[in-house]
């Protein structure tokens, strides 16, 4: 729902479509649910009809809905009919208004009214629908179509004589007030057409004055008053009969009405100027009533609130703020990084300054790269003299930062010629790398002596993967494909940082980004010296100076080359030669094989 | 947020409430009382009731309204969610969800509560974690904690709250490893007194049951995932996978879940597999009416029909039924005017009907609607939309688990015009 809500107020008008496929999945779940969306939906469905309209066939009325799911249900309905889909939206209607639930069939019938005013190509179905449903049994139907129809014929009273004759002999058997007196209007107020029945009717209803309802008194007092202006030779006396009755009458409504009445209409010496406008005070063209659908204004509340729920504020609830009339500056989305490398190597400038001089700043974390802790001397063997016909190879890292540019692992080449005779131009060929990976060759080695060896570096890019980078090594004569996996831990660059720093940034990165484990410590790898000489050995990893030297917490840092993201290692022993091994970094991966990785060089001897 | 909690009975008593900030009165549910009074019955009383300091939400299951007092705009969703999530773990813990066995286990009841809100926030609500602080009482435990003295309360914090799987606790272990999957799937549907369908829609659910050891990586592709399109997933499925490959990659929590939900409403999809044939008239003035219905399988591709139960809410006119089943049991309840019958299996050779007569109260008209028919059947084996598992393979163990699959089509609100 808020994902809706968002989409709603922020989306334009064409991405805003696919919540609804959303909401009306949501329709599924128990009432309260329901209730909720539906009202949301109602909402949304005046304003953008399009939205929902595939999906009209969810909002069919179920007759095991409870009656404020139906009449939700309803609502949308009439909202989103239209020409094309009122053929079946009115069959559907006509099997609601049969309903047992009977608050729900009068709600039916002000449904049809409202679709009959929209949609003008069935206001003529609609209306003869509903006065067929006149002769229904039930009152309450009977009185609710009566009101509904008296508001359609309003909007056109051109050719409707016969439904009023019509209603005039209904009105007999009708005893809802409300009906009556909505009939007892239409009558006075079209008495033109009908003026063989009007003053009939205020014959029978003289009669029963005395025991109408108040509202049907007060039409039984209006439909006098037109009558007797229109037709004042047959009415004249009825119509003073009437207007005595109401004189004495109990209610102090109907005595007001009927002194103002009398005032108006019968000539007296006395009367005063409006007397003479009386006829058109009375017989004025009226606008015909708006049916509207009681979710119109509620769109001011944000959807998916309380107070949209209760269609009034609730404490507490926040107004959406308006579009601003400028747009804010789009540059704050730009996260700018070489803008802040700047500003650190600035930053760096100062500090390193400002340790010169003995001074110190206040420092912001300033996270740098150091020279490397130690370099290991594990050579790999790249290429076999055997392979090589003669010419051998073997690789290092010497772990040497930004030689060949920020982003290589360096990687110290020697070259040895085991042959009797020189080997020629020894260069890189044909390169197979992984996507994403660089290397930065070697000058080629002219010639190279009998039982010589050369070493020569290189910069490969591995992008913090543990690739292999595959590449033909080439000689004059021959070339030999080779390939060089890195482990791990010379995908790192060691960093300095200090111990708030530390456990600043592995405070932020918890939950997904960190992986640990428990591992057994050999004898000999508990002291702080041996765990760091051996944890470094393994992985380019800068050491965290603590600040109260705990022998039990060991710490480093790192980043890793390509993207630089960190690296922080945690090695804290714990009792019973066991240590507690824990790695935070973004780069989940190289995070959960670096531990792999150093898990066997504590463990072992 | 959510400052209290009341749980008030059938019958208009409260017999339990949880205050999480300051306590306020009982009072307040009056207005509730009153909203219930105004409504018909229990089903329309408005989830949401604006009082002059509070407003009240409420939602109402297993005869019980659990009603929760706000005092700032808050989105009802919300709070509506989170009340049907502590009914779920109540029924997750208990196994019936009652006013009975809420009374009877009130400690852990209030002890869940405690660790479900915060001063009001929801904090924990997954029922793994839930399970690992206050562990559900059984009856060994219930007499070890009244001998000992000690509580339900667990002793550790749950290593789950950490992990980066929040939803599967480290350190499973069992002997046999098996992951079972239901495909169940509900038919609503609307038939017009003629047969036609007006509307129909399938909401299916997969289930899974997985009892395995360790963190086991599964990946469960189908035969024609083109008819997933509206999908709602359990948080542990990797939603770019399906995105891309529409193949469903998760590492599965521990126990009975639901994997995900789906809804298919393309009406051609949708094969009935009931018909009703139905003949219902009513006559005035204690002549009788008649009423016949034949119950048949439609497109059932073969699969048996059973546990079929036929519900209709008769007018209010109507005074008695006497009725005659081909097959099953009946009843027709006078106070209520519901007439209920049990079918069971549908033999496809002799079809099961039910005829009879009806008698209107003297003096009654004729209702002018004819009932509606309200269906619930099961088949077991089939799964109508169509769907069908391809595999189920899973990595990062490495035994061989048991794997199984069933399928199951219900009626959901299945109802037919008459």
């Amino acid at each position: 729902m808020a994902v809706a809500q968002l989409y709603w107020h922020l989306a334009p008008k064409s991405e805003a479509g696919i919540v609804s496929k959303s909401l009306v999945r949501l329709l599924r779940s128990n009432r309260e649910v329901q209730y909720i969306v539906l009202q949301n939906i109602a909402t949304m469905s005046i304003q953008r009809k399009g939205m929902f309209e595939p999906y009209l066939k969810s909002f069919y009325v179920r007759s095991t809905d409870p009656t404020m799911i139906k009449t939700l249900k309803l609502e949308i309905l009439t909202s989103l009919a239209n020409e094309a889909n009122i053929s079946t939206l009115l069959r559907e209607f006509q099997t609601y208004v049969k309903s047992q639930d009977k608050q729900f069939a009068a709600a039916t019938i002000q449904a049809i009214g409202r679709c009959a005013t929209n949609i003008t190509e069935v206001t003529d179905t609609c209306l003869n629908g509903l006065v067929c449903l006149l002769s229904n049994r039930d009152e309450i139907v009977v009185a609710e179509s009566v009101v509904v129809i008296k508001k359609l014929l309003q909007t056109q009273p051109a050719h409707h004589g016969e439904i009023i004759k019509h209603m005039a002999k209904l009105l007999d058997n009708i005893t809802v007030p409300v009906a009556r007196a909505s009939i007892l209007w239409l009558i006075g107020e079209y008495c033109e057409r009908v003026p063989k029945i009007a003053p009939d009717v205020l014959r029978k209803t003289a009669k029963s004055f005395t025991n109408e309802d108040d509202l049907v008194k007060l039409q039984i007092l209006n439909l006098g008053a037109k009558l007797y202006l229109t037709n004042s030779k047959q009415t004249k006396l009825l119509t003073q009969y009437v207007l005595n009755l109401g004189k004495y009458d109990q209610s102090y409504d109907i005595r007001d009405r009927t002194r103002f009445i009398r005032q108006l209409i019968v000539p007296n010496e006395k009367s005063g100027a409006l007397s003479k406008y009386a006829k058109k005070i009375f017989l004025a063209q009226k606008p015909a009533p708006l049916l509207e659908s009681p979710f119109k204004d509620r769109d001011h509340f944000q959807l998916g609130t309380l107070s949209h729920t209760l269609n009034s504020r609730a404490t507490g609830y926040l107004e959406l703020s308006d579009w601003p009339e400028v747009a804010p500056d789009p540059s704050v989305r730009n996260v700018d990084v070489a803008e802040s490398v700047r500003q650190h190597l600035f930053l760096n400038f100062f500090n390193l300054a400002a340790d010169l001089e003995g001074l110190s700043l206040s420092s912001s974390s300033v996270i740098d790269v150091t020279t490397q802790v130690s370099v290991p001397t594990k050579t790999h063997e790249l290429l076999h003299r055997m392979s090589g016909k003669g010419l051998a190879a073997h690789y290092h890292f010497s772990r040497q930062p930004g030689i060949f540019g920020d982003h290589m692992v360096s990687v110290q080449m020697t070259v040895t010629n085991t042959t009797d005779q020189k080997i020629e131009n020894i260069h890189i060929g044909e390169k197979k790398l992984p996507p994403g990976m660089r290397m930065h060759e070697f000058n080629p080695i002219e010639c190279l002596e009998p039982a010589g060896s050369v070493t020569v570096s290189m910069g490969i890019d591995f992008c913090d993967s543990t690739q292999t980078a595959s590449f033909q090594l080439c000689t004059k004569d021959d070339h030999f494909n080779v390939s060089i996996q890195p482990p791990v831990g010379e995908l790192l660059l060691p960093v300095t940082m200090s111990e708030k720093d530390f456990k600043k940034e592995q405070g932020m990165l918890t939950g997904m980004n960190e992986t640990s484990a428990t591992i057994a410590v050999a004898p000999q790898n508990s002291t702080r010296l041996v765990i760091i000489e051996r944890v470094v050995k393994a992985a380019n990893l800068g050491v965290v100076p603590s600040v109260e030297p705990s022998f039990n917490m060991n710490m480093f840092a790192a980043k890793t080359v390509h993207s630089g993201s960190l690296m922080l290692v945690t090695v804290e022993l714990k009792e019973s030669s066991t240590a507690q091994l824990i790695i935070n970094t973004e780069k989940t991966v190289i995070g959960s094989v670096l531990l792999r990785e150093l898990k066997p060089v504590l463990s072992q001897g | 947020m959510i400052h209290s909690l009341f749980l008030i009975n059938a019958s208009g008593d409260i017999f339990l409430e949880k205050h999480w900030k300051s306590v306020v009165s009982r009072s307040v549910c009056d207005y509730f009382f009153e909203a219930q009074e105004r409504a018909s019955e229990a089903e329309n009383v408005p989830p949401v009731i604006p009082t002059p300091h509070h407003y009240l939400l409420s939602v109402y299951r297993h005869k019980i309204f659990f009603v929760a007092v706000i005092q700032s705009e808050v989105p009802p969703l919300f709070v509506i969610e989170f009340l049907h999530r502590v009914v779920d773990t109540f029924q997750d813990y208990f196994g019936v969800c009652s006013e009975v066995m809420i009374k009877d286990n009130v400690v852990v009841v209030y002890e869940v509560l405690e660790e479900m809100l915060d001063n009001g926030f929801p904090l924990a609500t997954e029922s793994n974690i839930l399970k690992e602080l206050i562990k559900p009482p059984t009856i060994l435990r219930t007499v070890v904690n009244t001998i000992t003295g000690s509580t339900n309360v667990g002793d550790q914090l749950p290593t789950g709250q950490l992990s980066v799987v929040p939803w599967r606790r480290t350190g499973v272990k069992y002997t046999n490893n098996e992951a079972y999957f239901d495909v169940i799937e509900e038919i609503d549907a609307i038939i017009d007194k003629s047969g036609s369908t007006i509307t129909a829609e399938i909401q299916g659910v997969i289930d899974a049951c997985v009892k395995l050891t360790g963190m086991p990586d599964l990946t469960l592709s189908f035969m024609n995932p083109r008819l997933l399109d509206d999908v709602s997933f359990h948080p542990c499925v990797r939603f770019k996978r399906w995105e891309s490959e529409r193949i469903l990659s998760f590492i599965p929590p521990d126990g009975n879940f639901r994997l995900l939900s789906y809804h298919v409403s393309a009406q051609n999809l949708v094969a009935i597999p009931v018909y009703v044939k139905h003949n219902i008239s009513f006559r005035d003035n204690s002549s009788l009416g008649r009423f016949e219905i034949t119950v048949g399988p439609k497109q059932t591709m073969g699969k048996t029909v059973e546990g079929v139960m036929v519900t209709s809410q008769m007018p209010k006119g109507v005074l008695n039924m006497t009725l005659t089943p081909s097959q099953g049991t009946h009843i027709f309840d006078p106070v209520t005017k519901l007439l209920s019958w049990d079918v069971g299996k549908i033999n496809p050779q002799k079809l099961p009907s039910l005829k009879g007569s009806v008698s209107l109260q003297a003096g009654t008209s004729k209702p002018d609607e004819n009932p509606t028919i309200n269906l619930q059947f099961k088949i077991q084996q089939l799964a109508i939309s169509g769907l069908k598992v391809n595999r189920l393979d899973m990595y990062g163990e490495k035994y061989k688990p048991f794997k199984g699959i069933k399928y199951m089509t219900k009626a959901g609100k299945f109802q037919v015009r008459t």
